[in-house]
């Protein structure tokens, strides 16, 4: 018999039992609310006149719909303060953890279950949103849910699910000065296309994964609902184990060798067998921006847009809407494109080493008189930690500001909206039409491709920054 | 919520042939506020519907009247990207209670199954000439039966079969959710909990 996936492991270890033709039931151990996707859950199980089953396994923040500016103060808008409202009503009713506005453990919430050491290696984690794959950087299966399944895991703790197929994705070769986790996931979605891998769960494997940090891996797993991945992990081993160790909520002790030496028996059998393998080469990756309206519509920096026909994933109605909207023509280079807004921030990319990577460029430069341009830390622990090593003073002195934690331009449910029209680099994941206020223009991009826009006032080459 | 029945439907439909319609157009995530599920369909596929201003856009098959019916048909990859339910509850709150597409985003299709919108995942040939009859006759009939899971253009037109998990497909037939079941497989849950060797808090 083959051996087993990683994925397979963690899933068939987390099977509730039952009689010969029952649906499979998955037992979840971390389950992370906030505030745009649970409200409905909680009516929904106060109608039914149950109670949380285990409130100890769900953690909450408020991240989606809050403001960037002035968390001390009452939310303004109305509906919003009445949502996170609502999130705090529930979690002291329920006896849930809330790590709210203005608490020092606030952020994202896939930047806090990381930081805090509530995310474990061979976990099954799940939140109200499709970003919770990020998670898999630990050896976790993390996905996201929606609002049905959050009151499922209220009420019961587990869910209904039928069990994904298996796809591995090897990267091999080298990575250029430069170009870094989230320049690796956008080339694979470009090569996958948004649709390659539904039905999927992916391990992200080989030598270039294994060299990177924690924080690289959470950017890659991130993305792997772009291409339609239910999640993607990553196998943990020592980079991931030292990483965890002395976190706030990470076993500890005897607890904490008990967890390793089952941690360690996670990565996949060498003779396991996936239901499909790629090899990506890293050597050909370069930074990477997209041109269109769906992520996987990515390029190298110093590519042109391709002309109908070229893609093969997509139809022509639909490739040349999404230029249209964007206002680029086929057979454009992307560099030298004018930006008005750069956005650094979101689960993708708002941790403190995105912000070192944003940093690294603008220090000693100016930012573009003409860009506006949003620096928003993923939390309040990575706010503190930008502050204490003196990236807020050299931001500041390129002209930036930092603001407050939260989701903010990711997908603009707060004041933090691209104006119609507007080009905006972001760090963030998704440049759908109008993902980041109507009419907006998305260009994704890494930090480093980010703080290049907000310098020169254009899309630049980060590579000529060093 | 517990839903509703769904065993057979005879509708008219919405052509729709865009592909990759992401849930962001489904229902921008400014009208994520709410904290019911009412409403939704008001602002279902807002800034493709409404030109600025809020002003109906002609162009847009919802405000075009020759279209109607409980069935939306579209493109490839349908629901793709956030996993906010709220927009199969727009979808189902609008009117509809069947998308047909040749493929969905997989928390989509979750989503629309939990709230009793049945997603049917036609072949890409089915959904072609679903339409380009609709195109030249909007009135166009078709029916979806669930208990046979195939999916035709009426009269005597072309059929597609639909695949549908076991469970799921008796979920709706039935009304039943999965609160409902998963509640009454508590013992088990607990059973499991109690044979586990658990190393966090």
């Amino acid at each position: 018999m083959a051996g087993k996936t990683i994925i397979d492991k963690i899933w068939d270890a987390h099977l509730v039992s039952g009689a010969n033709g029952d649906p499979d039931i998955l037992y979840i151990d971390r389950h992370f609310i906030h505030e745009v996707t649970s409200p409905q859950a909680f009516a929904g199980i106060k109608k039914r006149g149950c109670r949380v089953f285990r409130p100890g396994m769900t953690i909450a923040t408020a991240d989606h719909n809050v403001p960037t500016e002035n968390q001390h103060l009452a939310i303004a808008d109305d509906l919003s303060r009445m949502q996170v409202d609502a999130l705090t009503q529930n979690c002291n009713e329920y006896g849930i953890t809330l790590y709210g506005l203005n608490h020092p453990c606030n952020g994202i919430v896939h930047v806090i279950g990381p930081e805090l050491g509530l995310t474990l290696p061979g976990m099954t984690i799940v939140c109200g949103d499709s970003h919770t794959a990020t998670h898999g950087a630990f050896g976790a299966i993390a996905f996201g849910i929606g609002t049905s399944e959050v009151e499922m895991i209220l009420a019961s703790q587990c869910l209904i699910q039928s069990k994904p197929k298996r796809m591995r994705i090897n990267i091999l070769g080298t990575l250029q000065e430069g170009v870094d986790a989230k320049d690796i996931i956008l080339y694979v979605i470009s090569k996958i296309s948004t649709s390659g891998a539904v039905g999927f769960f992916v391990e992200y494997a080989g030598p270039v994964i294994t060299g990177t940090s924690m924080e690289e891996r959470m950017t890659i797993c991130n993305m792997s609902i772009e291409m339609g991945a239910r999640g993607g992990l990553i196998a943990p081993d020592d980079v991931c184990f030292s990483y965890l160790k002395e976190k706030r909520h990470a076993p500890k002790g005897e607890e904490w060798e008990r967890a390793l030496a089952y941690w360690e028996t996670l990565p996949s059998d060498e003779d396991a067998v996936f239901d499909k393998e790629l090899v990506i080469e890293a050597d050909h990756i370069e930074p990477m921006v997209t041109y269109g309206t769906n992520p996987g519509m990515g390029l190298g920096i110093t590519g042109s847009i391709p002309v109908p026909g070229e893609v093969e994933d997509q139809s022509r109605a639909s490739f040349e809407k999404s230029l249209q909207y964007m206002g680029f023509s086929p057979g454009e280079r992307m560099l030298g494109k004018p930006v008005d807004y750069v956005f650094m921030g979101s689960c993708t990319n708002g941790r403190i080493e995105d912000l070192r990577s944003f940093a690294s460029i603008v220090r000693g430069r100016k930012k573009a008189d003409h860009v506006t341009a949003w620096i928003v830390p993923g939390s309040k622990q990575v706010e503190k930690e930008a502050e204490e090593e003196g990236l807020r003073a050299i931001l500041e002195k390129a002209g930036f500001e930092m603001r407050q934690p939260g989701c903010s331009a990711c997908l603009a449910m707060n004041d933090d909206k691209i104006p119609p029209g507007k080009y905006a680099v972001s760090t963030s994941n998704r440049n759908f039409e109008g993902r980041q206020g109507p009419g907006a223009r998305t260009i994704l991009a890494s930090p480093m491709t980010a703080a290049a826009a907000a310098i020169t006032g254009k899309i630049s080459d980060p590579r000529e920054f060093f | 919520m517990p839903v509703e029945k769904f065993i057979r439907l005879v509708s008219g439909c919405v052509p729709l042939p865009e592909e990759n319609v992401d849930t962001d157009q489904i229902i921008p995530a400014r009208f994520l506020k709410a904290t019911t599920r009412d409403g939704f369909g008001e602002n279902l596929f807002y800034d493709w519907r409404y030109l600025n201003g809020g002003t109906a856009n002609p162009d847009f098959v919802l405000n075009n009247p020759a279209y109607s019916g409980a069935v939306l048909v579209a493109g490839k990859n349908f629901g793709s990207g956030s996993s906010r339910e709220h927009a199969a509850w727009a979808i189902y709150d609008y009117g509809f209670r069947v998308v047909i597409s040749g493929s969905f985003a997989d928390i989509f299709k979750n989503n629309a199954l939990n709230v009793g919108l049945l997603p049917v995942q036609a072949d890409e040939s089915f959904v072609e000439a679903l339409f380009a009859q609709l195109e030249i006759q909007p009135a166009t009939q078709i029916a979806v039966d669930l208990e046979s899971q195939h999916v035709s253009i009426l009269p005597g037109g072309p059929v597609s079969h639909f695949e549908i998990d076991a469970y799921k497909k008796n979920c709706l037939l039935r009304g039943f959710d999965d609160v409902d079941y998963l509640l009454s497989r508590q013992t088990d849950i607990e059973a499991f909990e109690h044979g586990r060797n658990v190393y966090y808090e």
